[in-house]
């Protein structure tokens, strides 16, 4: 695979082409291994997982039209490794360090005054139709810096469950928590994605 | 009547288990007065369609991002 990765540029061959841009490959693999050992939470075990959906995905690689759809097969090979591996391990994490990670009133009292209701400036605005943004290069690179910027646990969680799509009893086995614990974790995770959405894309205008 | 904190609680729970009776409708009530909670009842879902289409080579090709209902 290292040879793949350091190919160089080769004008004349179009099919080679996504084989020896090595800027984009070197980029979807770290990409792989960030969401890989996020969610593993074990180096070796995301190595592995990362490595084979590379192998697999670069043997069919002259057969996809373009690096998106490279890019698509490639985590979707991971996702499911991913997904079998959560639901046949045993929890692999130590729970202590999911619980007490950050204080909960401490990110609720941002939000919301004493009486539980918004603080006049973190009141949710209008997104209008957000769905347009899904197909903005730009808004992935907001929503990607958006997920690196929640708390460990919560980016694990919240990706657990709507990325690898595993269901709420299956997140709470592998991670090790309870339903409440999983609850509060998502709820707060929403919560800050939101706003560093509507922070950072949809109050300053769609860009293409 | 239930805060926002609560309310934007069970907006989260509703994407993990069916909301109760009860629960169902004092949100509703909630949401028909509170336009941030409103918001946040829509942008919810969407953050989950776009976790889900996030790594579908959404960067470069708009079918992959198809948002489905």
């Amino acid at each position: 695979m290292d040879a793949d990765l350091n190919g160089r540029p080769d004008p004349d061959v179009p099919d080679a082409s996504i084989l020896s841009d090595t800027v984009f490959l070197t980029d979807l693999r770290r990409q792989m291994l960030k969401f890989a050992t996020l969610q593993l939470a074990n180096p070796h075990a995301a190595e592995d997982a990362v490595q084979e959906a590379l192998v697999g995905a670069l043997k069919n690689a002259n057969s996809f039209a373009g690096r998106a759809a490279l890019k698509t097969w490639m985590f979707a090979i991971l996702r499911n490794k991913i997904a079998d591996t959560l639901r046949h391990k045993q929890r692999m994490v130590d729970t202590s360090s999911l619980l007490h990670e950050d204080d909960e009133d401490e990110d609720f009292s941002a939000l919301f005054d004493r009486r539980g209701h918004w603080h006049a400036d973190e009141r949710p605005a209008s997104w209008g139709n957000p769905h347009q943004s899904l197909h903005q290069n730009q808004f992935w690179r907001v929503f990607e810096l958006c997920l690196d910027g929640l708390p460990g646990n919560q980016a694990r969680v919240f990706m657990m469950k709507e990325f690898v799509e595993l269901d709420a009893s299956e997140v709470c086995t592998a991670v090790g928590i309870t339903t409440t614990n999983l609850n509060v974790m998502l709820h707060r995770a929403r919560l800050r994605l939101r706003e560093c959405l509507e922070n950072n894309w949809f109050l300053k205008g769609e860009r293409t | 009547m239930m805060n926002c904190q609560q309310a934007t609680r069970l907006v989260s729970e509703a994407q993990e288990r069916p909301l109760s009776l009860p629960e169902t409708m004092a949100l509703k009530l909630h949401l028909m007065v509170c336009s941030g909670c409103k918001n946040f009842s829509l942008q919810v879902p969407f953050l989950s369609q776009a976790m889900k289409a996030y790594g579908q080579g959404g960067e470069e090709e708009s079918t992959a991002a198809d948002p489905k209902k």
